[in-house]
């Protein structure tokens, strides 16, 4: 079944997309995004250690930029000014690379997003050329205008970054889904299979996911368990689910036939 | 010998000797030669390809980032 996603004009063939953060080694981050089957993973930008081991490998050597599309973030900015800086010279780092992920947050405690400023740098971006996978709140109406500014994907939370408490509203992510045109990608509050199934049977054409793997206990055994979530609520979605009613007078087996 | 200039990179103060006084010979200097890097000076970006034209000069702040792991 040919069934790709589509993200600015490219084509993947796995829905699920992982973050690179929080494992225990370059090793284990490299099998566990190998068996999540992942084709698209985030990358923070960070300054660079002075006076460190130049030689000290990184996460490009274990990741290899030819093998995977990256997807730069903007992961702990708070403002629209920053998001937009970070992003330039994250075009410029891998070479006018113009896949990015925006995210504006709002609050250091809780990660909440800022859709204000999100908005803000959405708009620069796209007029910068950037093809933007724009983080964001569960808010219908502010999915609909990070659409129309030009996002390329809008991916709204199920919870909030890290904390593993799943689809906390699929009403929500249902409004979104129904209105927009452009990929619809929950980012942010998987926490284990179920919930990414979930998430694709809501009509997600993806997931984005990082803790919910990297602080498993075992990551690469639940990175395979989230390739297959995501996969088999895909086929749950596409296939349609019977309808749900409270009980049936209709049993699986024959009511002729039987003994006595 | 001249005396050193002063700039900050990556928010310290960095002084640089009497040689280095383009991004190009910064990047030699910090031996990140070759590393996948980019460069901001003063809040704007410097092309790789333009590290030997873009001379330093003196309280330049200079921002140099690479891809970490992140979610």
């Amino acid at each position: 079944m040919n069934d790709a996603l589509v993200i600015a004009g490219k084509s993947y063939q796995s829905r699920l997309l992982v973050g690179t953060g929080k494992y225990k080694d370059f090793t284990q981050t490299r099998a566990a995004i190998d068996a999540s089957g992942a084709e698209i993973v985030t990358v923070a930008i960070r300054r660079t250690n002075i006076g460190q081991n130049a030689n000290e490998p990184s996460l490009l050597d274990y990741l290899p930029p030819s093998e995977f599309t990256y997807l730069p973030n903007t992961a702990g900015c708070y403002s629209a000014e920053d998001a937009v800086r970070t992003l330039r010279l994250a075009r410029e780092l891998l070479d006018d690379h113009r896949l990015v992920k925006l995210e504006v947050l709002g609050d250091p405690n809780t990660l909440y997003p800022n859709v204000t400023e999100t908005i803000a740098a959405a708009k620069t971006l796209v007029k910068e050329g950037f093809d933007v996978m724009v983080y964001t709140s569960d808010d219908p109406i502010i999915a609909k205008q990070l659409e129309d500014i030009g996002c390329m994907a809008v991916m709204p939370l199920a919870s909030l970054i890290g904390s593993g408490m799943g689809i906390l509203n699929p009403w929500n992510l249902q409004i979104i889904i129904e209105n927009a045109k452009i990929p619809v990608l929950v980012d942010a509050g998987v926490g284990c299979a179920s919930d990414a199934a979930i998430a694709m049977e809501l009509g997600c054409a993806g997931v984005l996911m990082n803790t919910a793997i990297a602080a498993a206990r075992d990551p690469v055994l639940m990175a395979s368990a989230m390739k297959k979530a995501v996969e088999a609520g895909r086929e749950s979605f596409l296939a349609g689910r019977m309808a749900k009613k409270l009980y049936s007078a209709s049993p699986s087996s024959p009511t002729t036939g039987m003994i006595g | 010998m001249k005396s050193s200039m002063q700039i900050f990179v990556n928010g310290k103060a960095m002084s640089l000797p009497a040689g280095v006084i383009n991004v190009l010979a910064l990047v030699e200097h910090m031996q990140l030669t070759g590393k996948r890097i980019a460069i901001e000076r003063n809040g704007d970006i410097v092309p790789r390809s333009q590290f030997a034209n873009v001379s330093l000069q003196s309280d330049d702040k200079l921002e140099i980032v690479g891809a970490v792991g992140g979610g």
